[in-house]
């Protein structure tokens, strides 16, 4: 069974964290915090916030390299925030300070070991009791892979220029690869491996431990992992997807995806593709969200979330686009834009805070009780896992005899 | 009295893979929840420890083909407990083994300036190579170095890092909202690296940390091993906590410091160390040998004689005699993933000296394992053993010990609260802690007081 929406069901609600905000000017508001940036305090003060906003988890943004205003190439701006901690570590940190919310961070299939990764995110699940996730991203700038010094990346215009496609789908393929490293890592000991028998001094049974025998295009990974099986079994896979080729990425590997239509219509052909993508992939009976990403400019009056766009684009100089939809007005009318766009089989959203420090609070202050009022939203956490809240089982592990 | 006397530095190794830790122990807690990791840094910092140290293993040790069972298997990645504990301690250095060789300096650099961030400037590495194919299996690169390059590499590798780290200079955040200038510098973070190992360029993006860089740990023992720390490291975690053993260590290796110009203070010795405590010194012995019991027993008894003979004695009694076959010394060895064997240079002279101890002694297989192996450092009552620390410190076997204990998480427990104490009053050991960063802790410089390197502008 697909997760699908239906007229009442409880839509689910992911934040995305990124700097101070994801507007580009967003670190001069007055309420940022730009020079607080590099501190766990400011991490844990917005997944605190989060938090209590009952919502399901957050995602943390990450890159190998510098942020840029372009595409696939680095600037040397200076108006910008440049720089960040890295999300793995920074979900980690703020773990035992929250208790109930998803910890979801980006990790760069492209230039990292599926090893190392597998067992972070497993890691973090231990830390966290079972909240964690991944963000599984590809990376498409030559700059970057200068920075590994392994791997030539030809300079491209888009993902979706004609001349990219070859690229863009060996790295996605390459992505696959590694989600399918990371998970059979992660399924690498059955739960009850470990049993501590004194009378033979056997700590584990080594039968319930198992080689992954990965061999691929880009890397072969031999297993078992180092560390046991996560609490949840397998952490929460996710992407974001934009066309055809992430969407298949999504439908062959993820739990939940993120895509960004910009109206109804739109939502339900995205919706559509990945499903048929899933069927495909013979997962047609597992559960996989497709969340809609939105930037949100959230003001109790819509002529103020107006006046702050402009003032923010004013400082930046330029108009603000994205590759998701832009929001800019009441909590109220933004529940009725997630109700809309829920209709075309969307599951729930990522909200992109256009400043954090005054957008995520206005979600979890003024969209959640909109929310919980129409009944779309949780109360109350309803479990203690990540898994738990997405209403997603804990799966069997692969290795395990029947 | 007319020396000061050296303040010693103390550390705490959470228990790890190996027959040291006795996970048959009704104590033993997990090794893998966060709670284990979380009560064991309390306790060090407690006691004020200087730091709490994670050993590292990227593949799961095989003996005779199989996944070596006996000790405890299974640990969590080591950055992301280090990010973890940061959230429950407020001064503890965390100090983590990564290895140089199945990781890259751009992310490396990127974990450890951002753990030190999110620590508030307690993070330091403990550099590790190796070269084996069998750990390569596990990565990308597979087993790709030789042997006799992996010093070098490393050696580039932490140069490269340490490039990284100095690529910010922690002035290049303005965050001016009046004027929009958040970098003070364009290319902040620029960086180029051409060499043998790696030939990388681009910009870093993680700005200058607390401590400027981790401290910097190395543990290898071979002569590349103690240059490389005499050139680059902080610290040295050794094996060498008896007396004479530490003495010469230390020895040799402050006279390599002269030669890259680095003063004696510049690197310090803090051997690894076991103990055990009793009310008396004779109940502390006595345990000490229940301890070493557990530690061998007699499946372990026999793996360990496996680890000389390299074959496979499954079929021997632990209880009875030594075998009278010889080591097998032609075939690949029969114990994978572990550094321990490659101390066995000679099987044939070892397996002769054994069954003459042995036959001279009355030993069975497990008596022999149990009194030719690693026996604790430490065995007493607390004052015994505070004295004897502090004897050791002041005589120059260290400049202190990173202490493992044999129970998680709890086996710490005591030594903070019986040890330390004394140490404190006898006036050796910090009171409280002084400084916030572990290189306060260490009474180790910052590397900005040395830089020189930035064009004026």
């Amino acid at each position: 069974m697909s997760s699908s929406s239906s007229a009442s069901a409880p839509l689910h609600l992911a934040v995305a964290l990124d700097g101070t905000g994801w507007h580009p000017a967003s670190w001069r508001e007055p309420v940022a915090r730009p020079r607080e940036l590099f501190t766990a305090a400011y991490w844990a003060d917005l997944v605190t916030e989060a938090e209590h906003g009952l919502i399901d988890f957050v995602t943390f943004e990450d890159g190998l390299g510098p942020q840029s205003s372009h595409f696939l190439e680095p600037d040397e701006r200076t108006d910008q925030v440049r720089g960040r901690l890295d999300a793995v570590l920074v979900a980690s940190r703020v773990a035992p300070l929250t208790r109930h919310i998803g910890l979801v961070p980006t990790v760069v299939a492209t230039h990292t070991e599926p090893f190392h990764i597998s067992k972070a995110t497993a890691t973090l699940d231990h830390v966290s009791a079972g909240r964690a996730g991944l963000r599984v991203q590809i990376d498409a700038r030559p700059n970057e892979a200068a920075h590994f010094g392994r791997r030539t990346i030809p300079r491209i215009e888009a993902y979706d220029s004609p001349a990219a496609q070859d690229l863009v789908v060996d790295l996605f393929d390459e992505a696959a690869d590694y989600v399918e490293v990371v998970r059979r890592l992660w399924d690498s000991w059955e739960d009850d491996a470990e049993i501590r028998e004194v009378a033979t001094g056997r700590f584990i049974d080594r039968d319930k431990l198992h080689y992954i025998d990965f061999e691929g295009r880009h890397f072969s990974v031999k297993g078992p992992s180092i560390t046991p099986r996560p609490p949840q079994g397998q952490p929460v896979v996710t992407a974001l997807a934009h066309q055809t080729v992430p969407y298949r990425l999504v439908a062959r590997q993820a739990d939940v995806g993120y895509v960004t239509p910009h109206d109804t219509d739109q939502a339900r052909a995205i919706v559509a593709e990945i499903r048929a993508e899933q069927a495909v992939a013979g997962r047609a009976d597992q559960p996989l969200h497709v969340l809609g990403d939105l930037v949100v400019f959230l003001d109790d009056d819509q002529a103020g979330a107006r006046a702050r766009r402009e003032r923010l684009e004013a400082l930046a100089g330029e108009p603000y686009t994205s590759d998701a939809r832009i929001f800019t007005g009441t909590p109220v009318q933004l529940a009725d834009l997630l109700e809309e766009l829920a209709e075309g089989g969307l599951t729930g959203f990522r909200l992109r805070p256009a400043v954090a420090d005054h957008d995520l609070p206005k979600i979890t202050r003024g969209l959640v009780p909109e929310l919980q009022r129409r009944g779309r939203f949780r109360h109350a956490y309803e479990a203690d896992t990540l898994r738990g809240l997405l209403g997603l089982d804990r799966p069997a592990n692969r290795f395990a005899a029947a | 009295m007319s020396k000061r006397q050296k303040q010693i530095h103390l550390a705490a190794h959470f228990p790890g893979v190996n027959n040291t830790t006795v996970w048959s122990d009704p104590a033993a807690g997990s090794h893998i929840e966060f709670s284990s990791f979380a009560h064991f840094a309390k306790t060090a910092e407690r006691a004020k420890f200087d730091f709490l140290f994670l050993a590292e293993g990227l593949r799961l040790r095989e003996q005779g083909g199989k996944i070596y069972d006996l000790d405890v298997v299974g640990r969590p990645d080591t950055f992301t407990v280090l990010a973890a504990l940061a959230a429950v301690t407020d001064r503890l250095g965390l100090t983590g083994t990564i290895n140089s060789t199945f990781n890259e300096p751009y992310e490396v650099a990127r974990q450890f300036a951002s753990l030190d961030h999110l620590s508030g400037g307690r993070s330091a590495w403990n550099v590790v190579t190796s070269w084996d194919a069998f750990t390569g299996e596990n990565f990308r690169r597979g087993g790709f170095l030789p042997q006799e390059e992996r010093y070098s590499r490393a050696e580039e590798f932490l140069t490269t890092a340490n490039e990284l780290f100095d690529s910010w200079y922690g002035d290049e955040i303005l965050a001016d909202q009046a004027t929009g200038t958040f970098l003070r510098d364009a290319k902040a973070g620029a960086f180029v690296h051409r060499g043998r190992h790696f030939d990388i360029h681009g910009r870093f993006n993680v700005p200058r940390s607390p401590q400027g860089r981790p401290v910097i740990f190395q543990a290898g023992d071979s002569d590349e091993g103690r240059e490389f720390a005499a050139s680059s490291a902080d610290a040295i975690f050794s094996r060498y906590a008896t007396l004479k053993e530490g003495q010469a260590f230390y020895t040799d290796v402050k006279a390599r410091l002269a030669k890259y110009g680095r003063a004696h203070d510049q690197l310090l010795i803090l051997p690894a160390a076991t103990f055990v405590l009793g009310d008396t010194d004779e109940e502390a012995a006595e345990l000490a040998r229940e301890v070493r019991r557990a530690q061998v027993s007699g499946a372990t008894a026999l793996k360990h004689l496996e680890f000389v003979w390299n074959r496979d004695l499954s079929s021997y009694d632990p209880d009875g005699p030594l075998p009278d076959i010889d080591p097998n010394v032609s075939a690949e060895h029969i114990s994978r993933g572990r550094a321990q064997v490659r101390m066995y240079r000679d099987p044939l002279a070892i397996a002769r000296e054994w069954r003459e101890l042995a036959a001279a002694n009355k030993w069975s297989i497990r008596d022999l394992v149990i009194e030719t192996g690693n026996r604790q450092n430490f065995v007493g009552a607390p004052a015994t053993v505070a004295r004897t620390i502090n004897e050791f410190v002041q005589a120059d076997a260290g400049d202190g010990f990173i202490l493992v204990p044999h129970i998680t998480p709890g086996g710490l427990d005591v030594f903070a609260d019986k040890v330390v104490p004394l140490l404190q009053e006898q006036g050796v050991f910090r009171a409280d802690y002084e400084g916030t960063t572990l290189r306060d802790h260490l009474g180790l410089t910052h590397p900005d007081e040395a830089r020189t390197d930035r064009v004026a502008s």
